[in-house]
């Protein structure tokens, strides 16, 4: 089975199991209890607590645990709202995450008024777009740092010094960036940002939420005082070390791993760019999160694309309507202005440090030969469907 | 949620039935629409003494269960005569492939659709049926929103009687129709408003489609 669908979740890197076995069997304790086993549990909350702190720049007073960036992303905007309530401003872009999108329309429902910045071509935000729509009422900004279909990375640090002029707080999606970019959250000027550890070889269900001491969100939920009081219910130890493990091989291979992925993916994208009528979707390669590709492959259904692909053993993810839970296609792609036949073609491979040459080599010409297929039974013509749907160069401009 | 297909959809779709095109063929067909990522051409040979589809060909711009539903079609067509094919409802196809995913349904409508207008086409041309003119009335409104499912529960929004209201303006071409949403449903309301509008546009002398959501009322309290 080859594996290219790493922006959805990854496998745990081998080290990360070994580093969460202890807390599943002799060291299972609870660590709000008073006797040595639940001290044994809070010092290694504290100490992954530590380490994940210290790989963004932050202090650990200034970090909790959740059960994900989807989490993560609700405290961050709806508990800001909730600590600000003389602010009924929001402030997004249009290629967030579902779970910030779905919080923006929840507070739009409420009566707050919400901003959805636009992209240009490549997936890139314009700073000035963010200075004409932010003024005295936004009490935050919450814009992606790296984009999880099409692998755009913000530059955040001009982005958040423009909100804090306005005296806006300034969130960040950081699910895809965490370990595989430098992520600073003093030099990038961030007062709040999401983590979640199974996008970068750790457990499902565990993430986190980074606040400045001055930038804290409301709980939303009650119980008992765990995580700084703003987060209640016992804390998932195994899932904690585990994070913390993974951060820490994440960022001590960052740069091994970014050079390995950008060869596998510059590889990729020659290969893909050979099968006539296929575009880049997004920015070139070399701008992009390591291991993300995005490609419509013109004329043919994306989720007819994948199915083949997944009975040839090889596992990728498609932004088509049909491949959709809402029957809608991806509006990460409708937003950098692809039309709905462009975006129903469209396929992301995406690669971890797991992945090998040969693989990038079995899904090229796999591709090549699913697509071949399809396009010998397609239905359309280009011609008469869409005067926008001809011969045009791989790579797409902003 | 992964979608679970039977086997029967997925050995359709993986060895499509009679895909292509006849060359010399009496009646053609495409229906659907590439901006919803769903299309199919039939191509048939007819026999006009007995009204036998002897033969027929399908293209497909489409998913796994738009491909596989085709394929199916093809399989049932043959060998029917026109009168047969035209009692055929979408559910019958759906059987057939021992069912599809709710969210999936809408792929028998259009198998089956884009057949019938297949048939009607050769009818009209042979003599079999004169051509209606199609007027833009409620009759035919209620008609076209048959063919619009719930993706939730692959149910049509008339069947499932959440038409709440509907004014049809023949004169100015106006269609005004209010749906009648469960919060569950929410998420679909872009895609099903998507397909009402097309639906309906369809029609002639359709100028101005609104569609509104309305909280069903199971909901409200």
């Amino acid at each position: 089975m080859i594996y290219f669908d790493n922006n959805d979740t990854t496998p745990l890197h081998p080290d990360v199991l070994e580093a969460m076995l202890p807390y599943f069997k002799d060291r299972f304790a609870n660590p709000s209890s008073l006797h040595s086993l639940g001290l044994d549990a809070d010092t290694a909350v504290d100490e992954a607590r530590g380490s994940i702190a210290e790989a963004i720049n932050a202090d650990p007073k200034e970090l909790i645990f959740t059960s994900g960036a989807t989490e993560s992303n609700n405290l961050a905007i709806l508990g800001s709202a909730q600590t600000r309530p003389s602010r009924r401003h929001l402030i997004i872009s249009a290629i967030e995450h579902t779970s910030v999108l779905n919080v923006a329309k929840r507070l739009e429902k409420e009566g707050y008024r919400v901003t959805r910045l636009p992209v240009d071509g490549q997936g890139y935000i314009n700073p000035d777009a963010l200075s004409n729509a932010i003024d005295d009422d936004t009490f935050i900004v919450s814009i992606v740092h790296g984009n999880h279909e099409i692998g755009v990375i913000q530059d955040l640090k001009v982005l958040s010094e423009i909100a804090h002029e306005k005296g806006a707080w300034f969130h960040t999606d950081a699910a895809q960036s965490l370990g595989k970019i430098p992520f600073n959250v003093t030099e990038l000027g961030i007062d709040l940002a999401s983590f979640n550890a199974h996008k970068l070889h750790g457990p499902k269900g565990i993430g986190g939420l980074y606040y400045g001491n001055k930038t804290r969100p409301k709980r939303l939920m009650e119980g008992a005082p765990q995580e700084h009081d703003m987060r209640p219910g016992t804390e998932n130890v195994p899932g904690i070390i585990g994070f913390a493990e993974a951060v820490k091989i994440a960022v001590r291979d960052q740069a091994e791993n970014t050079v390995y992925l950008k060869t596998l993916i510059s590889r990729l994208a020659e290969g893909l760019s050979e099968i006539p009528h296929t575009l880049l979707n997004g920015p070139p390669p070399e701008e992009r999160l390591p291991g993300n590709l995005n490609v419509t492959m013109l004329y043919i259904e994306g989720e007819a694309i994948l199915m083949h692909l997944s009975m040839r053993e090889i596992c990728v993810s498609s932004g088509s309507a049909c491949s959709s839970k809402s029957l809608t296609p991806s509006s990460v792609l409708t937003s950098i202005g692809l039309i709905h036949e462009e975006a129903h073609g469209a396929i992301r491979f995406s690669l971890s440090r797991f992945n090998t040459i040969d693989e990038v080599e079995t899904v090229i010409t796999k591709t090549k030969e699913v697509v071949e297929l399809l396009r010998s039974m397609t239905a359309f013509v280009p011609e008469l469907h869409s005067e926008r749907m001809g011969a045009k160069s791989f790579y797409r401009k902003r | 949620m992964a979608l679970k297909y039977s086997q029967k959809v997925i050995d359709h779709f993986t060895k499509p039935q009679n895909v292509g095109e006849i060359a010399d063929a009496d009646a053609v067909a495409t229906e659907g629409s590439p901006a919803c990522g769903d299309m199919i051409k039939y191509s048939l040979k007819i026999n006009p003494e007995t009204k036998v589809v002897e033969d027929i060909k399908f293209l497909s711009f489409g998913c796994a269960s738009n491909i596989a539903t085709a394929s199916m079609m093809t399989l049932l067509a043959k060998g029917k005569t026109i009168d047969e094919i035209k009692k055929m409802k979408h559910r019958e196809l759906t059987e057939s492939l021992d069912g599809l995913p709710a969210v999936k349904m809408h792929c028998s409508v259009l198998a089956v659709d884009a057949l019938k207008s297949a048939l009607k086409k050769w009818e009209i041309e042979h003599g079999f049926a004169v051509e209606e003119k199609e007027v833009l009335d409620r009759k035919n409104v209620w008609k076209a929103l048959t063919d619009c499912l719930n993706p939730r529960t692959g149910v049509s929004v008339v069947h499932a009687k959440l038409i709440n209201k509907l004014e049809v303006e023949p004169g100015e071409g106006s269609v005004f129709v209010e749906v009648m949403l469960c919060e569950l449903d929410d998420m679909f309301a872009e895609a099903l408003e998507e397909e009402i509008h097309e639906k309906i546009e369809a029609l002639p002398g359709v100028e101005k489609v609104l569609v509104q959501f309305k909280p069903c009322i199971h909901c409200v309290e």
